[in-house]
């Protein structure tokens, strides 16, 4: 891996874009969306944790190997949420066998 | 003993051909580790999930009864700490030995004063008898379980979160020893870099955190 060292700059900037991110965030959360406030929330928090992946954890630098890992985190992550929630949420809409 | 291929140093030990594997290995490694813990608070995430679904009232109100522009400057502090930590990492690329020590403590710095800022809201909860347990009471609802139920995972989720600041302040004293030794140099910062990977990814944890909590019910009161 051959060393890539960031300007401040660009730190600087990537820095205040979270704070100027947590602040909307905050903001926006006392306007009523309905169940969109829920979307808001978790596109701005997404947003927030690439920028601080692909530049303070230096992922725009990193290995074709450690972007599949972390690809791969997301993917069972997705796994865990979706085959549960699927599960959970559609109990009241089918019948229990043998009940 | 088998033959050294090559000489044996902090940034390169005989296992390993090149220094860049070996940086590569040592940062692989912390990312897997990473995974692991995504997997781990992603237990957390989903229980918090499911419940808030059943309980979608009740959850909003305790939701809302927490202290949102506490946690909105308590997440700008952690984002300021990530800032001074990547800088570390930064200094330590260029091996700037003050740099990195000055760094290093202004991260430290911020992350003790948000664990400060959580013990306080912790505070708050015993005050308010928002702990779940015996005395736990949360006005406004008969749905008493319920509600014990959202702080039950309230406490759950900042709890193991905030370990996850205490053992990041270890690893910082640790760091700290070390730069001050003079141990890390710009051809070899992996334990700054990969401390660095820590910290930004339990900064990550509280990006979500803090809206899940916090925020989302916000609009309904």
């Amino acid at each position: 891996m051959s060393e890539h060292v960031d300007s401040v700059k660009t730190y600087t900037a990537v820095w205040l874009i979270l704070l100027v991110l947590t602040g909307v965030t905050t903001a926006v959360a006392y306007i009523d969306l309905g169940a969109f406030s829920i979307v808001v929330a978790l596109v701005i928090a997404a947003v927030k944790m690439l920028l601080v992946a692909l530049f303070f954890m230096h992922m725009r630098h990193s290995t074709s190997l450690t972007k599949l890992a972390a690809a791969g985190a997301f993917l069972w992550l997705f796994f865990m949420l979706a085959f549960t929630l699927a599960d959970v949420w559609t109990r009241g809409l089918v019948g229990t066998p043998g009940r | 003993m088998a033959e050294h291929a090559h000489a044996e140093s902090l940034a390169l030990r005989e296992q390993f051909d090149t220094a860049e594997q070996q940086k590569e290995s040592s940062t692989f490694g912390m990312w897997i580790f990473l995974i692991t813990e995504v997997m781990f608070f992603g237990g957390l995430f989903l229980a918090y999930t499911i419940y808030r679904n059943t309980y979608p009232t009740v959850f909003g109100m305790a939701s809302t009864s927490l202290n949102a522009v506490i946690g909105a400057l308590n997440t700008a502090v952690l984002l300021c700490s990530s800032f001074t930590m990547v800088m570390a990492v930064r200094a330590a690329q260029l091996g700037k030995r003050k740099a990195i020590i000055v760094f290093l403590i202004l991260t430290l710095l911020l992350g003790l004063v948000f664990l400060g800022v959580k013990a306080y809201e912790w505070n708050e909860k015993y005050v308010e008898h928002h702990i779940p347990g015996a005395s736990f009471h949360f006005e406004g609802t008969a749905q008493q379980g319920p509600a014990q139920l959202f702080f039950s995972l309230y406490f759950a989720m900042t709890g193991l979160h905030a370990l996850h600041m205490v053992i990041g302040a270890g690893i910082l004293c640790w760091l700290l020893y070390h730069a001050a030794r003079g141990r890390f140099t710009a051809e070899y910062m992996t334990p700054v870099d990969i401390a660095g990977l820590y910290w930004h990814f339990v900064d990550i944890i509280w990006i979500f955190l803090f809206p899940l909590l916090y925020l989302i019910d916000r609009h309904m009161k």
